[in-house]
């Protein structure tokens, strides 16, 4: 393995401090990592929603796994284009959001009308689903109720 | 000419923060206030969707003013006639019926004009707008369901509604203002023209208050001023408040 390879290795297993069943890679955070002749190590992430707390607390622990791994000079930048969306998210990260109890984001292009597809309950796989509120504990997450087991859950919004 | 085309887009850039932070520092003040558990979240999250937006305006307004200030030097260092919000934004919360209204107002003014900078030639705050976009987009949504439940609700909830319309309305007329900043930025195509958001606007929020069931509100005084820094008396006592701890212990950290 190269030292690049390496390098976005370690960095795509950073947890989210929101949902640590998940890395930044697994989220689509984490956009590029570039190194140069001189060993500096660029690191460019990008923010889930605008006010995101996470997000500092990202760059932090980034900053110091890349220089446990000895690289000195490290720098994280937060990039806004393109604009992060759902669509990002791996498949492995949709699979771990699921067995975490969040029901994941459907697949599909954003549209400001609502999508149409089923949001299944994580629990018991039912599709007969509905809203209790769009906002959650945290801003990508609404909380849903399932009609079959009666479970609330979150889900992980379309953005 | 330059000269005063970088200060337009640079005065355009801290008008939207800074209707972004008040607006959201007033929907902050209803954490642990709201009617329900789940509201209490709903409008904390906007505020701080709203404040991520505000962070990342004020960043670009130091960038184009050239003073290099932080986002605390904008939100914490200055004073009421240094703000530039529009007067909607600092209105008091009132009653939920109130803060529904303002939002529903404010909300699809931000949408249409987070829509319209996203193909802003001003890279950062396209970048900002595309963010910002979906951010709106959901708390739009949030104010519309509540305004056609309270509505179109009990004779209550519509009586509340009512007064609230009739109070919050004439601050919608400044919006839209054209001035020298809004020509300018027009002019380069930073900004939208002030005409294409109210024909946006108008459109949704007419049909959205139409199934609420509510009157859209004739024509009254016109109150102006905001961006001008000339506020209504609420906000200095908001601004206190807001800036207090950081003004009283300078340089304190969390």
């Amino acid at each position: 393995m190269t030292a690049i390879d390496e390098i976005r290795r370690v960095a795509g297993e950073i947890p989210d401090p929101e949902m640590p069943a998940l890395t930044i890679a697994d989220l689509g955070i984490l956009r590029d990592v570039r190194i140069d002749a001189a060993g500096h190590v660029d690191i460019d992430i990008t923010p889930t929603y605008s006010g995101c707390p996470a997000l500092d607390t990202i760059r932090d622990d980034l900053e110091r796994r890349i220089r446990e791994q000895g690289y000195a000079d490290v720098t994280v930048r937060v990039v806004l284009s393109p604009a992060w969306t759902t669509e990002w998210m791996s498949e492995a990260g949709r699979v771990k959001l699921r067995d975490y109890g969040i029901a994941p984001p459907r697949q599909q292009h954003f549209e400001v009308t609502p999508l149409t597809v089923a949001i299944e309950c994580p629990r018991c796989n039912s599709a007969r689903t509905h809203e209790l509120a769009h906002f959650g504990s945290t801003q990508c997450q609404a909380v849903r109720q399932c009609d079959a087991c009666g479970e609330t859950f979150p889900h992980f919004k379309e953005h | 000419m330059t000269s005063v085309v970088a200060g337009a887009a640079a005065v355009y850039s801290l008008r939207i923060a800074d209707d972004c932070l008040v607006l959201s520092h007033r929907l902050a003040q209803w954490s642990s206030w709201a009617p329900t558990l789940e509201d209490d979240i709903a409008l904390t999250n906007i505020a701080l969707d709203l404040l991520g937006q505000a962070r990342a305006m004020y960043a670009r307004t130091a960038e184009l003013d050239g003073t290099g200030r932080s986002e605390d030097d904008y939100a914490f260092m200055r004073d009421e006639r240094e703000f530039v919000n529009c007067l909607l934004v600092e209105q008091e919360n009132g009653d939920f019926a109130k803060t529904i209204v303002r939002q529903l107002l404010c909300s699809t003014y931000q949408l249409a004009l987070w829509q319209a900078l996203t193909t802003s030639t001003d890279e950062q705050i396209a970048a900002i707008a595309a963010k910002a976009v979906k951010e709106s987009a959901y708390h739009r949504d949030h104010a519309t369901d509540w305004t056609l439940r309270l509505g179109d609700g009990t004779d209550e909830s519509h009586r509340r509604m009512e007064s609230a319309l009739a109070t919050l309305w004439p601050f919608t007329i400044e919006l839209f203002e054209q001035d020298a900043v809004t020509r300018e930025v027009r002019e380069l195509r930073v900004g939208p023209d002030p005409d294409d958001l109210r024909a946006a606007w108008d459109a949704y929020i007419t049909r959205v208050l139409g199934d609420a069931t509510l009157a859209v509100p004739g024509t009254s005084w016109k109150p102006t001023g905001g961006r001008e820094g000339l506020h209504t008396e609420a906000f200095g006592y908001m601004l206190a408040e807001m800036q207090h701890l950081h003004r009283s212990f300078p340089g304190v950290t969390w």
